[in-house]
């Protein structure tokens, strides 16, 4: 709790702190501004009552107006024309003229889901919860609008459509040049806890998530929650730093992965994250995180009032390999994370849970649309630290395109109370609309 | 203990906000054809570094994070325009958390907006035309004329951001333009016998150049841009050489060989890896030794197979 006050203070003060420590320097930026401002307005001031004496002049000597209005029009442009500095209108201002140009960039992105073989202890393949067998599913169509809001933010929806019902996956807004370089965003957000909690499920290289988000991160939605996030780059001589801080109403996790539940205003749930990131070199590189997160997961406190607490810590590293030159034909990716859950349960549920898991992953190109997976999967129940679950995925993706992918994992589980499943998941995924940024 | 250090550093970190000192431009460019040309222009009153290497894919440049830190500290970024960068700019410029080359705000160059843009569709696109970039082609850059405009853009756009410094960098942009144009006139000079030729290219990136230099494409390896080459579509492809006796095919340094160099071999045209961008092979160092080095290579290979 300690840990979590100290950083939600550090958050408001870092926000208060910001602004003044810029404005100071300023002033005298301003100050010099508005003495130009003058100087424009009086020069402009000027010109116009030149012209307008001028205009005067001459509709006080030209003739009366003749029957037929004469051929004005012409008169009309050159008196334009000098500010608007004749040109060639550029293609990008024709497009421009569109009414349609302040529309945010739209893109849909359609994930669907298949399952054959058996799975006793978690009959749908891609939820805890779920008792329905799901072999076919249509399981996100997922709706994306993003545009620049002003000169100082810009905002993001990402809108899941299962087949049946909605979800807002993300909707922040980011303000993208606040003083102090902080980046803030606000609005329901994927946590930085991690890497995959982030990762929206079409740039995942699997058709699941591992099984240590499964069991101990809330399931596919993960730490997916209303909140502020605050992220600030380390100035250091060696390498990219960026800690970030986020605090969250408190509800996170899904049926059959439960994380966090509030139970009032004060149950806040907050995540720190640092990474570091460095080339080695042009064609390789490694990225380092730790992450922390707490938040109260709604059993009651036997000793006081409110809900118990869940904690988590986790560290993720991912080594990326891609030569320049031949960038769209190879590239191998090594990622891992490890994750500690620290579940305060009442004396009758077994009392405090310490559980661990995590991931191996390695996926290579083979060819410019050709790529194969592995990834290894252990994790314990956060509500039950005896169980252990253990997992091993086998993977091939065609990407047809940019735009869509086809993809077949095999899945091996073995899990804790005793049972085995044999899966192979496929997944088409497709998207139209926009072209979004490629995921790094 | 140690997230409350951290708390500590970063509140004393935020509280040192960066000065404002009136030193060197610090230019990031996307490719290093607008470095190369910002260097013309900007001589030793800007520090100039570019994103993209010559030899990869412009296109398919990854975001990483250590481009962020270029961009934070940045007062002016130069991009190519027409949607070349849309697979990682934006990300990058979001989260650079730099006001200064936000898109649209003072210090961000598109260096398309005065350029002769060519292949602006007409009528609906789809991307059943493959990865078809809506706002025209964007490799203009390969016309010496549209270097002389995005030269004039930068040089405007340096002059605005250091009025003081206007006087140089008008001088050495009539320096550069004065360079290119008598370049121009000599490669234009050269090529002009071998004018109509005939030519293959691998990615749609040569038609300025082609424009200007009296080329002719004819097709592409790849079928449609950004969709790797099909067999059916290589043998169409074959046959139409054949028919036509084309015997040359272009291929940028980033794109594999093998389709290229089977094509030779069943036409008997020579392939030839010439690079679009300076730094594409470590002999173009600069925007002027891009079209030297590309031109002697297709004269040489012309001469060689007395094509036309």
């Amino acid at each position: 709790m300690r840990i979590a006050q100290i950083m939600c203070a550090s958050l408001v003060t870092g926000l208060i702190v910001m602004p003044a420590a810029a404005s100071a320097q300023d002033v005298q930026a301003l100050r010099q501004e508005i003495d130009q401002l003058r100087k424009d307005i009086d020069r402009l001031n000027q010109e116009y009552a030149a012209r307008l004496a001028a205009l005067e002049a001459k509709l006080a000597g030209a003739p009366p107006p003749a029957e037929q209005p004469a051929p004005q029009p012409a008169a009309v442009p050159p008196a334009v024309a000098p500010e608007a500095q004749p040109s060639i209108a550029t293609s990008a201002q024709a497009i421009a003229a569109g009414s349609k140009v302040f529309n945010p960039d739209m893109a849909v992105i359609g994930d669907f889901l298949g399952a054959a073989g058996t799975n006793p202890v978690h009959p749908d393949p891609f939820s805890l919860g779920g008792d329905h067998p799901n072999a076919l599913q249509m399981h996100e169509s997922e709706a994306s609008f993003q545009a620049v809001v002003d000169p100082y933010a810009r905002a993001d929806f990402f809108i899941s459509f299962g087949e049946e019902g909605v979800d807002l996956e993300e909707g922040f807004v980011t303000f993208t040049s606040l003083p102090g370089g902080l980046l803030t965003r606000v609005g329901k957000m994927r946590a930085a806890f991690g890497k995959v909690n982030s990762l929206h499920n079409h740039v995942l290289p699997w058709a699941d998530r591992p099984l240590v988000t499964y069991n101990l991160v809330g399931g596919e939605d993960g730490i997916d929650d209303a909140g502020i996030s605050v992220a600030r780059l380390i100035p250091n001589p060696w390498l990219f730093l960026e800690a970030t801080g986020q605090v969250f109403r408190g509800d996170s996790g899904g049926e059959g992965s439960p994380l966090f539940a509030t139970t009032r205003r004060s149950e806040l749930s907050y995540v720190t994250h640092l990474r570091g990131y460095q080339d080695i070199t042009e064609d390789s590189n490694i990225d380092l995180g730790f992450s922390y997160s707490y938040g109260h997961n709604g059993i009651v406190n036997p000793a006081g009032d409110g809900s118990l607490a869940t904690q988590l810590y986790g560290i993720d590293g991912t080594f990326r390999w891609r030569p320049l030159q031949r960038s769209i034909y190879h590239s191998f990716i090594a990622r891992s994370e490890w994750i500690w859950s620290r579940r305060d349960q009442a004396a009758e549920l077994g009392g405090l849970q310490v559980a661990d898991g995590g991931y191996v992953s390695g996926d290579y190109q083979l060819a410019r649309r050709w790529f194969a997976g592995a990834r290894l999967d252990r994790s314990g129940h956060p509500d039950n630290a005896s169980i252990t679950d253990t997992g091993a995925s086998l993977l091939l993706t065609y990407w047809p395109s940019e735009f869509s992918q086809v993809r077949a994992q095999y899945r091996h589980t073995n899990y804790g109370v005793g049972a085995t499943a044999n899966e192979l998941l496929f997944q088409f995924q497709f998207s139209i609309g926009a072209h979004g940024a490629h995921p790094f | 203990m140690k997230i409350t250090n951290l708390v500590i550093a970063l509140s004393l970190a935020a509280l040192a906000s960066p000065a404002f000192a009136q030193g060197k431009l610090n230019v990031i460019a996307a490719t290093e054809d607008l470095a190369s040309i910002g260097r013309e222009v900007g001589g030793d009153n800007i520090t100039i570094e570019s994103i993209a290497k010559g030899y990869q894919d412009p296109h398919f440049v990854e975001a990483k994070p250590s481009f962020i830190l270029k961009l934070q500290k940045a007062d002016v970024l130069i991009v190519v325009g027409r949607e070349l960068e849309i697979g990682w700019l934006p990300p990058l410029i979001q989260q650079s958390r730099n006001g200064k080359i936000q898109v649209g705000a003072q210090g961000y160059l598109d260096a398309s907006l005065h350029a002769s843009i060519l292949e602006l569709p007409t009528g609906q696109i789809t991307r059943a035309m493959g990865d078809v970039h809506p706002q025209g082609n964007p490799h203009y850059w390969l016309d010496p004329e549209n270097g002389k405009r995005i030269a004039k853009d930068i040089a405007d756009k340096f002059s605005s951001l250091r009025p003081n410094d206007r006087a140089y960098f008008e001088q050495r942009l009539a320096d550069f333009t004065g360079r290119l144009d008598a370049a121009e006139k000599r490669w234009l000079a050269s090529m002009a016998p071998y004018k109509g030729t005939k030519i293959v290219t691998y990615h749609r990136s040569f038609p300025n150049f082609a424009e200007r230099f009296g080329l002719e494409i004819v097709g592409y390896v790849e079928p449609r841009p950004g969709i790797p080459p099909s067999p059916q579509h290589t043998l169409d492809l074959i046959n139409e050489m054949k028919r036509q006796n084309i015997k040359l095919v272009l291929v940028e340094p980033y794109f594999d060989l093998k389709t290229p160099n089977a094509i030779g071999r069943e036409t008997g045209a020579q392939v030839l890896v010439m690079p679009p961008s300076v730094g594409g092979v470590k002999e173009v160092p600069d925007y002027l030794k891009l079209f030297d080095y590309d031109i002697n290579l297709l004269m040489d290979a012309i001469k060689k197979s007395g094509a036309k």
